[in-house]
């Protein structure tokens, strides 16, 4: 299927030495990349705004790409991120950075939680009591007011000068903005490249395609997949971390069911179980949605056109039918 | 903000009486539920497919029903005449969108009535305006009528009745006629079904056709109670998605029982926490899905 | 027509000139445009405020055409940068931060929620920009949220509540139940009306939330019947507002008690028809029909119908005219578009653009200005627009305000 189609058209063709060396330096390839993409997009913000979604639906890939569980709850694991982070920021005062840190494990904590029930399920089951639990987790959030300022969204993250290393930057400023974000979002591609790359990674990918098969071979499947929920968990977390500090606010509706579903179209637009899809599939939907609705008022009727062609038409997404295609 | 005392006065006004009602309230409330959750699970358990349009197909219902009123056409015949036309767009829908999908999985008939929901809605925006229009309730079905714990809204009265029709149709559809037998028979193997000769791409045509002119029928309903809006069908949609879910993907009778449950919780409580009353039929899915994972009457196992 | 021809320059931008216009090159172009003073304008122009966003519109480009026929600051015109928020406060935020890095914009006014307003203030104080807020919340006032940068034109829910109380509560009785979207602003709204009751010793005997985007309030109104009120006070908005009402009219609650809610929309009284309205009683800023007696609404009402087809303004529509005027005239008598100079100009301002006499309060910003009570009516054949009769002014005040250090200023 189209899971594997990218490092099949990667690795399959060694004497295809230049695609070879794309794939294995694909982060730092990503890297150099990310250097000139704000030169690429309307404003520094929407560029951010891809960076923390791309991130988001990359964390979301490794559960349903990598290990095909489908989830409608992970609003509630980018929303734990984001709220953390802006708690500990507004109402503890603590560093940037110690809420980029946190933000990012609790949502891998939150994952924990919710996979600990979820996990027992699979199929569209599993989509729904994710869904479920989520909606549990908005509430409550929406009800704590005094720490989350509820439906007014907590206000007052704000990080103005930050300093890495004896080096001082005012964080305000687009610009730096974009590339503390991106030393983050390259940060966190590494890491998922190495856990895709080691041992973990070909156990995740053997438990997707056949169960039954991973677990005669002495694997814990249970195991495996609340491991690799939790991993999703701290990616998302660390998006929404991230979003917290780059919008200042945390708005309720980081934790709403649409912001899961969102996630979903993303990956799925960008092309599933690929490693650079879920990035492109959020990249697109942004950039779509801002010019067109600069254009009209009825973007929607443009957005869901190219969801349906998308379908129709590239069933891999988008990333997942340049594979394919470079593959033949 | 700290208001307990203030429940604590107003729990002493709880009579029999008001208890009954508000039952009553619920089971009136699940009946809107019941005509959007069928659909859904007849439409998932013949053809796999989780239509998220259904809640669009529902807000069509209400402004066809809005358009057919306005030149005049009389409720009785919009109330078969609406699922008749937002029956035979589904069935384009279906021919045209969804067909090419099947085999390929869960995930693209999802993805591509997500987008479709975008269209509808957005057109319908285009053609009517972004604001809403208030439906009067037909003449003949106003007022409030003595339940014997209280007064009850005719017109409410008359969407229980209506949803009692349709299941007793359906019943008598899917259980008295050959074609029935064929829909009940496609659901459990359509492998089968074909290698015995029958067209069962028909089938499936026919039975999104009728889930989608059943969300049809709901939203000519719903009009009078809550007035048209181009957004109507999100959130009856994400309710009717628990009902089907709690009553089991694919179960008629399941979606009839939960969605009246659903009813009931709600309206219980409201009772006694009203700002739960969202959360609450989410708390429900989570809980039976947790106790029993495939819902009241679903198949275990289904696309696992 | 402003706004279409800023739209459709981005168009160009977006689809001809995306390398060249976002390069760093980018700057000397923007340079050369900044003799225009540019308000940036997030509302909701999608989703189901989008009318009353497009209202938003039209009533913002009344005032700045009236300074830009006027000679501008000095000959420098203004233009309007509308961006839809979508009704998101993440969205708005984005866009805020967009306004005020890429467009260079020197003022912001607009918003549709208590959310948004709150996300669009936090990202303008942050970056010292101007901000006048034309949505309703208590939350901004407060010292928390407010900055020297934050202006509020809007009514808020204790101005508004207050002022509905004081009406309701003298008039229908003193038993009352409480129906409320479970959110700030509903909460905000119920607090107003029990500070307005204390002093008519009213008695609460149910205060019921419902969740926000209620479709359905029959498992609600059967209980409230059995409660046996005096007055129902209906404290949601837009279409949680309409279904609401229309409910309670089918459950026959206005035969048993009288309904009032704290706002009633113009636009909303539009969508939800004649019958759920019908005899209720609420507030607003602004009704096009105040003409008959106030000369500047005269003036507001003729040169909107002018514009734009003989359409009448709405209440949050007209905000947006009285949040856009009142930074161009602090601008203009300032005599420059820095905002540490145009504060105190727009602080000194005693002005009456649409409704009356107003002034913003030093501490909070908080415009002190009039509420219209008014009772929604079936519209005579001739008049579509005549919805509503005005049957009392609560007239500005400061004393209806919460007191400075109740919202944490120092006096």
């Amino acid at each position: 299927m189209t899971y594997t189609v990218e490092k099949a058209a990667m690795t399959r063709l060694p004497k295809d030495g230049l695609m070879d060396m794309a794939y294995r330096h694909r982060v730092l390839l990503s890297a150099v990349f990310l250097l000139v993409f704000p030169l690429l997009v309307p404003f520094k913000a929407l560029a951010v705004n891809i960076l923390i979604y791309g991130l988001y639906a990359l964390g979301f890939n490794l559960l349903f790409g990598y290990l095909g569980l489908l989830s409608f709850g992970h609003s509630a694991l980018f929303g734990a991120g984001s709220y953390a982070c802006g708690i500990l920021l507004v109402h503890y005062g603590m560093p940037w950075w110690a809420g980029l840190l946190l933000g990012t494990v609790a949502g891998g904590a939150m994952a924990g939680i919710i996979g600990m029930f979820a996990i027992r399920t699979s199929g569209i089951y599993f989509a729904m009591v994710t869904l479920a639990l989520s909606q549990c987790v908005y509430y409550i959030f929406y009800q704590a007011t005094g720490l989350t300022g509820g439906e007014n969204g907590l206000r007052g993250v704000n990080v103005s000068d930050i300093s890495i290393f004896g080096l001082h930057l005012y964080f305000v400023d687009p610009v730096t903005r974009y590339y503390v974000v991106a030393a983050c979002v390259i940060l966190a591609l590494f890491f998922l490249s190495r856990i895709l790359a080691s041992p973990f990674g070909a156990v995740i990918e053997a438990t997707r395609e056949n169960e039954a098969r991973a677990r005669a071979s002495g694997y814990d499947v249970r195991r495996v997949r609340l491991v690799t929920f939790i991993l999703s968990g701290g990616f998302c977390g660390l998006a929404g971390a991230l979003q917290a500090i780059h919008l200042s606010i945390v708005p309720i509706e980081t934790m709403h069911y649409e912001t899961s579903g969102l996630v979903v179209m993303m990956a799925l637009l960008g092309g599933m179980g690929t490693f650079f899809g879920p990035f492109i599939g959020a990249a697109v939907f942004l950039l779509l949605e801002n010019v067109v609705s600069l254009w009209t008022v009825h973007w929607q009727l443009f957005v869901g056109a190219v969801f349906v062609l998308c379908v129709l038409f590239f069933p891999r997404g988008i990333w997942g039918s340049v594979l394919h295609w470079v593959k033949k | 903000m700290w208001r307990a005392p203030l429940q604590g006065n107003s729990m002493a006004g709880l009579s029999l009486e008001l208890i009954g009602l508000q039952l009553f309230a619920g089971l009136a409330l699940g009946s809107v539920y019941v005509l959007l959750a069928i659909g859904l699970s007849l439409i998932f358990g013949m053809l796999t497919v989780v239509n998220f349009a259904h809640g669009a197909f529902f807000m069509l219902g209400a402004y066809v029903g809005l358009w057919l009123l306005s030149i005049g056409v009389n409720f009785w015949i919009c109330l078969v005449a609406v699922p008749l036309i937002v029956g035979g767009f589904g069935l384009a829908v279906e021919r045209v969108l969804i067909r090419p999908l099947y085999g390929r999985g869960i995930d693209y008939p999802l993805l591509l009535t997500f987008g479709l929901s975008y269209i509808i809605i957005e057109l319908v925006r285009i053609v009517f305006g972004k604001s809403g229009y208030p439906v009067d309730t037909p003449a003949l079905l106003q007022g409030a009528v003595d339940i014997g714990v209280g007064y009850f809204p005719l017109y409410r009265l008359f969407v229980m009745a209506v949803t009692g029709v349709i299941l007793i149709g359906l019943w008598l559809f899917l259980e008295r006629t050959s074609y029935g037998l064929i829909i009940r028979a496609g659901a459990r193997d359509p492998q089968i079904v074909r290698v015995l000769g029958v067209n069962i791409a028909r089938v499936w045509l026919m039975v999104f056709g009728l889930g989608c002119g059943i969300a049809g029928l709901g939203g000519l309903l719903a009009a009078p109670l809550q007035g048209v809006i181009p957004e109507m069908g999100g959130p009856i949609l994400a309710e009717a998605f628990v009902v089907t879910v709690v009553g089991g993907m694919g179960s008629l009778l399941g979606a009839v029982l939960a969605g009246l449950l659903v009813g009931v919780v709600v309206s219980i409580t409201s009772l006694f926490a009203p700002e739960m009353a969202k959360v609450a039929i989410f708390a429900l899915m989570a809980v039976v899905l947790l106790i029993r994972p495939q819902g009241f009457f679903g198949r275990a196992g289904l696309m696992s | 027509m402003t706004d279409r021809m800023t739209i459709s320059r981005r168009r160009l931008l977006g689809t001809a000139g995306v390398a060249v216009a976002m390069s760093p090159f980018s700057i000397n172009i923007a340079r050369a445009q900044e003799a225009k003073i540019k308000i940036g304008f997030p509302v909701p122009l999608t989703g189901p405020y989008g009318t009353e966003a497009e209202d938003q519109v039209r009533a913002a480009q009344v005032a700045i055409a009236e300074f830009n026929e006027a000679g501008g600051l000095n000959g420098r015109l203004a233009e309007l940068l509308v961006r839809d928020d979508k009704l998101n406060p993440g969205e708005a935020a984005t866009r805020a931060i967009e306004l005020i890095e890429n467009d260079k914009i020197n003022f912001m006014v607009g918003s549709l929620s208590a959310a948004v307003q709150l996300a669009v203030n936090n990202v303008t104080k942050q970056r010292k920009v101007i901000f006048n807020s034309i949505s309703q919340s208590d939350t901004i006032n407060e010292v928390a949220d407010f900055s020297p940068y934050t202006f509020h034109e809007a009514l808020n829910p204790h101005m508004t509540a207050g002022a509905v109380g004081r009406y309701a509560f003298s008039k229908f009785g003193k038993k009352v139940v409480f129906l409320t979207a479970d959110y700030a602003y509903g909460t905000e709204m119920v607090t107003g009306f029990r500070e307005a009751g204390k002093a008519f010793n009213i008695e609460v005997l149910g205060d019921i939330r419902h969740p926000i985007g209620a479709t359905d309030f029959s498992t609600l109104l059967p209980r409230i019947q059995a409660m046996k009120p005096d007055i129902l006070c209906i404290s949601n908005f837009g279409r949680d507002q309409q279904i609401a009402l229309k409910q309670a009219t089918d459950f026959g609650m206005k035969k048993q008690m009288k309904i009032i809610a704290p706002i009633l929309l113009y636009t909303g009284r539009l969508a939800a028809g004649e019958a759920a309205f019908e005899g209720v009683i609420g507030g607003t800023s602004y009704y096009w029909g105040i003409e008959n007696k106030i000369a500047s609404a005269k003036a507001f009402n003729d040169r909107f119908r002018k514009m734009f087809g003989g359409k009448v303004p709405s209440d949050y529509g007209s905000l947006a005219y009285g949040g856009v005027k009142t930074l161009l005239m602090g601008a203009k008598n300032a005599g420059s578009v820095d905002p540490e100079k145009v504060i105190p100009a727009v602080e000194a301002l005693k002005y009456d653009y649409y409704k009356g006499p107003q002034f913003y309060r030093k501490c909070d910003h908080q415009s002190v200005q009039s509420v219209f009570i008014i009772e929604s009516k079936a519209a005579p054949k001739d008049n579509p627009a005549d919805v509503f009769n005005i049957i009392a002014t609560d007239e500005p005040a400061e004393a209806n305000l919460r007191s400075c250090e109740a919202l944490g200023h120092k006096a």
